[in-house]
């Protein structure tokens, strides 16, 4: 187990360093997070919906279509010179490649909802500091099981004729879940309700972890196959 | 070095076959090696030499037929037989974006070396890039990639090495160098199996000679003629090819 993990983290190490060298895909997931966000503002009629109401799901869908950005470059970076095969030849394990991946993913993603949190606040004018603990805690489950599945669709797209928008199409479906679930729960955070009512979301969504991260591991291996 | 166990050929092959479709890209290709034999595959393009390679280094799976390293038959779950091959592929298997030193450091992670630093450094002298170490992959002309390449199929000290047209792209002075490289494990006893469409380059490291047309091995032998007698036995193998 411990060399499965040193070999995730080698992975992980080398897609956040090759990412922090060249930062495309965060720029380009900031500056789309930023656009969504300012173009949800200015198209919305605060006469009509309050902020509060609209804000949840603005920030989630941005959320998604944002985290798309870092799982497409998972496996793209591998293309380049074929280092896949490089990956592919050495005795580290699918499952550490797969921890590896799925690792650096999630701190990019959550990079770009770290910066992108702050700008949804300054936009739709919300309190969120008066419920950023439990919100935190939520945005990080989600995007475990949202990175989870990702990063498996991500090595299934990526060899495909249009593995961009594949992905999506891939994705999307599995994100029904964690998205509804933040979603409300955001809702229910800002609209200053118990935690009793959004217990039941929080269960869902943990319960939607374990059973995606457990899976796609076991999967993985698989999509691997020429 | 690992060396083969008593009795058992380094490298073995049985009945190999791969297909894509409809075309056959290997068909019943056999063989065996010895410890420190160099086999060099000569093929027309499309005759399945990288076919065969990418089988032997277990990325892909054949239809048919064995793969055996020191009488063990090759499983590509097992990650004992992939440290037993070193593969130099048409791609340097590199990231442009790491420098020299992090590339092998990385891949020297992932094979678990004890002392990654050090080996990286050690590999890299070993291909005389030390003082290119901190310079990025990307900035590399063809040769020093090629060279970078083999560092990085060397570094967990393979028994089996693969190469595939190793010399493709490359200069008069990085092909000399890269020669004098392959000739240097040869001696080192590892057990060698190169793919090319150039006899020229591939005969002088080779003790056992095959031509690879159509998916078959047409002849397969120890080395027994110069190059005319090859050239000559090529143009025949792959007349109407």
């Amino acid at each position: 187990m411990r060399r499965v993990l040193a070999q995730a983290w080698a992975i992980a190490a080398k897609d956040l360093l090759l990412e922090f060298r060249s930062r495309t895909s965060f720029l380009s997931a900031l500056v789309f997070t930023a656009l969504v966000l300012a173009i949800f503002n200015f198209a919305r009629d605060p006469t009509a919906v309050s902020s509060v109401d609209l804000a949840p799901s603005v920030l989630w869908i941005t959320f998604s279509f944002a985290g798309v950005f870092g799982l497409n470059r998972a496996f793209t970076l591998e293309k380049e010179n074929h280092a896949i095969d490089g990956l592919l030849l050495s005795p580290a394990s699918r499952t550490a490649l797969y921890l590896g991946k799925s690792a650096a993913n999630l701190v990019f993603v959550g990079a770009v909802e770290a910066i992108a949190l702050p700008l949804f606040a300054l936009f739709f004018n919300v309190p969120l500091l008066d419920v950023l603990g439990p919100l935190v805690l939520v945005i990080a489950l989600a995007t475990i099981g949202f990175v989870a599945v990702g990063t498996l669709m991500s090595s299934m797209a990526v060899n495909t004729r249009f593995g961009e928008m594949l992905l999506l199409v891939l994705v999307l479906p599995f994100l029904v879940t964690p998205v509804s679930a933040g979603a409300e729960m955001t809702a229910k955070m800002l609209a200053q309700r118990p935690f009793a009512e959004w217990a039941p979301w929080l269960k869902l969504l943990a319960a939607y972890d374990i059973t995606f991260v457990v899976l796609c591991t076991l999967v993985f291996e698989f999509t691997l196959e020429e | 070095m690992l060396i083969a166990s008593a009795g058992s050929p380094a490298l073995e092959v049985a009945g190999l076959a791969k297909r894509f479709g409809h075309v056959r890209a290997l068909r019943g290709v056999a063989f065996a090696l010895d410890a420190g034999d160099s086999l060099a595959v000569f093929g027309p393009n499309g005759a399945g030499k990288t076919t065969l390679l990418r089988v032997l280094a277990g990325l892909l799976r054949p239809d048919a037929g064995t793969v055996r390293f020191g009488g063990e038959v090759l499983e590509r779950s097992n990650a004992a037989h992939r440290r037993r091959v070193g593969l130099i592929s048409h791609h340097s298997l590199l990231y442009d974006g790491l420098t020299a030193a992090e590339n092998l450091l990385f891949y020297a992670r992932l094979y678990d070396l004890a002392r990654p630093k050090e080996a990286a450094a050690r590999a890299l002298a070993g291909v005389g890039l030390q003082e290119r170490a901190s310079d990025p992959a990307g900035t590399f002309s063809r040769g020093m990639v090629q060279r970078l390449a083999i560092a990085r199929a060397l570094l967990h000290d393979p028994e089996v090495m693969l190469l595939d047209e190793p010399f493709s792209g490359l200069d008069q002075r990085a092909a000399a160098a890269l020669r004098e490289l392959l000739a240097r494990l040869r001696a080192e006893r590892r057990t060698m199996v190169l793919v090319t469409h150039n006899i020229d380059e591939g005969l002088e490291l080779a003790t056992h000679v095959a031509i690879q047309v159509a998916g078959r091995f047409a002849s397969l032998g120890a080395r027994d003629g110069d190059l005319a007698a090859y050239r000559a036995r090529y143009a025949e193998a792959t007349a109407g090819a």
